[in-house]
């Protein structure tokens, strides 16, 4: 992206008379000023006051069930009993499905539009792969639960059962009654969804290897894929395993989508069939029944809070990855 | 086969394979294009756009749904737009330090915290305390959504205009005020134009935000203190809705909103694409 310099100051519209002055003093900067940093202000402070009243508002869960909280599976509106492990096990479990996945998928995709594809097909191809990641993830939802799902019951998931379910440990997690919304599928629309997201990061990494590492390979004869694989992808490794943990912030708190897919049930199973909750789902879900001063309120917001600092971690080490490399 | 042969010919296995998963993206895109398409042009009609949404079993349609979004979203704008421009321009040309590295993340965070938190928070921080639900929380939400997409936009955007422009600026007597309206904003006008339109893509997409915040309405409303339906709320509730002819419109809906979005994403990348091309 380049900047049209001739717009700056358009002809006819040249010096504006103050600026032909000279030795004025204009009034105007110093409020400007206070103006530009009271904005920049405004970013930490809003910051910090998401961080404080999701924290204040799960205080009440947190005192209440303890650091127990965290590893009851219990969701129990009759007792009030409010535990977050199904949630951060579904939360967790899906974006993993959702990451080994989108990687590999990711990485080919960016070596065909780096290196493979004809120059002249690549900004088209890779628009509309950027479109994948304009698309609502409602839209996502709809697809995936009146589309996606029943193609997984009747074809996919019948299909992985056959392959995996005969191996001892790995047939545990495909198998049960195909049911088309659960896990899985959850996992594979959130691949879907953050893969164009990832895609664009690779084609920026890929794109900054200095040419002249890649030309010297190619000077002792090396193929285009072998260039791929022993110079451009360990020259940007850090900075690729920071953009897939990007894509995993975005997996992780992804609400729409998952909530039309992953079946809405709070229980873990061992098979990936079987309909579970994430974190963002549930309290999508259970909000509409979580009166204000209810208890259950306060556990909707302590599981955002947690939530809330999942990304966080994932999005900081993941922005320490990627600038490093870059920078570096 | 030699070495040779066996490495060309894993190279074109590769090569095959990288262009297959390109391939599947974009049949992709277009199989979820078509599903949009198909199902919504059979269920869109004129009195999607003219009626507003009723019971089951009496037809209606999206009206109050679409001009609540589009209320919701212009009042989002026009809060964050201001703020997020100046905000952008502070780390650009005055920020230094680590107060501005700081910032920077905090954007970042801001940037890529889990939408459906940022309508817990506006819960928190109007809905409760001001005993329920409205447009202007929804409004809100949608600021705090587009706010940080501005300031990464205009800092950006800022960065690429030639310093030289600005010591030209300054070496005529020109205050920082009227170095930045006059000279640097105008420069960077179009990437910016292209930031706030992706914002504004981004959200009037978003559905998770506005579920506990403007909550959605049955009727007409626009009173920006009452609940007030949007778009995507109302396709999220037909969508998951027994009723055939609610589902149907949920999928008019989804068509209404994907055209919209898309058509915002490429908007935005022509606004930029010709300038970028003739001062190259």
């Amino acid at each position: 992206m380049t900047v049209d310099t001739t717009a700056a100051l358009p002809p006819g519209t040249l010096a504006p008379r103050s600026l032909a002055t000279s030795g004025h003093v204009d009034l105007a900067d110093k409020p400007f000023r206070i103006a530009l940093s009271a904005a920049a202000l405004l970013v930490l402070v809003l910051l910090g006051a998401i961080v404080v009243l999701l924290f204040k508002g799960g205080l009440p869960a947190l005192t209440t069930f303890g650091l127990g909280f965290f590893v009851s599976a219990d969701w129990n509106p009759v007792t009030e009993n409010y535990g977050a492990a199904v949630m951060l096990y579904g939360t967790l479990i899906t974006s993993l499905i959702a990451m080994l996945l989108a990687f590999p998928a990711s990485l080919g995709i960016a070596l065909f539009l780096t290196e493979v594809a004809p120059v002249s097909l690549r900004r088209p191809i890779g628009t509309a792969i950027q479109l994948l990641a304009a698309v609502p993830s409602i839209i996502y939802g709809m697809w995936g639960f009146f589309v996606v799902a029943p193609l997984m019951a009747s074809t996919v998931q019948p299909a992985l059962t056959a392959i995996f379910g005969p191996i001892p440990l790995i047939g545990m997690l495909f198998s049960g009654a195909p049911a088309g919304t659960g896990i899985l599928t959850a996992g594979l629309i959130l691949a879907l969804m953050i893969m164009p997201f990832i895609t664009a990061m690779f084609v920026e990494i890929f794109t900054s290897v200095p040419p002249v590492l890649k030309e010297a390979a190619y000077g002792v004869g090396a193929t285009t894929t072998e260039v791929f694989t022993a110079v451009t992808v360990p020259y940007g490794r850090t900075a690729l395993v920071g953009a897939v943990m990007l894509g995993l912030g975005r997996a992780l708190g992804e609400t729409m989508a998952v909530t039309f897919v992953i079946g809405n049930a709070n229980r873990i199973a061992a098979s990936l069939y079987s309909p579970g909750a994430s974190i963002a789902s549930t309290i999508a879900n259970e909000f509409p029944e979580a009166g204000p001063g209810s208890i259950k309120l306060n556990a909707l917001l302590e599981l955002g809070f947690s939530l809330f600092v999942i990304s966080f971690l994932v999005l900081a080490l993941a922005r320490f990855l990627v600038r490093n490399r870059l920078e570096g | 086969m030699t070495q040779l042969e066996r490495r060309l010919f894993a190279d074109r296995i590769w090569r095959l394979i990288a262009t297959a998963l390109a391939a599947m993206a974009i049949v992709l895109l277009a199989w979820i294009l078509w599903t949009v398409v198909w199902r919504g042009a059979s269920a869109l009609s004129m009195s999607v756009f003219t009626m507003p949404t009723l019971p089951p079993g009496r037809g209606g349609g999206l009206a109050n749904t679409i001009v609540g979004s589009l209320i919701q979203v212009v009042i989002g704008l026009a809060i964050a737009t201001p703020v997020g421009l100046l905000a952008g321009t502070w780390l650009a040309e005055i920020g230094k330090g680590r107060l501005a590295d700081a910032v920077r993340f905090v954007n970042d965070v801001l940037l890529s915290a889990p939408s459906i938190l940022i309508g817990l928070f506006v819960y928190e921080l109007l809905v409760k305390p001001f005993g329920g639900f409205s447009g202007l929380a929804g409004s809100i939400a949608l600021a705090v959504l587009i706010l940080p997409v501005v300031v990464r936009a205009t800092e950006d955007m800022l960065r690429l205009v030639p310093g030289s422009l600005r010591e030209a600026a300054f070496a005529l007597g020109a205050s920082r005020r009227e170095v930045v309206v006059q000279v640097l904003w105008r420069a960077a006008r179009a990437g910016i134009v292209t930031g706030i339109l992706l914002a504004i893509a981004r959200a009037a997409g978003e559905t998770a935000p506005l579920l506990f915040t403007s909550l959605g309405n049955l009727g007409w409303s626009f009173d920006m203190t009452k609940p007030m339906a949007s778009l995507p709320v109302a396709i999220y509730q037909y969508a998951a809705s027994p009723f055939d002819e609610w589902v149907a419109l949920a999928w008019a809906g989804a068509l209404v909103i994907t055209v919209g979005v898309l058509t915002l994403n490429i908007l935005s990348r022509v606004v930029l694409a010709p300038r970028g091309k003739a001062s190259k």
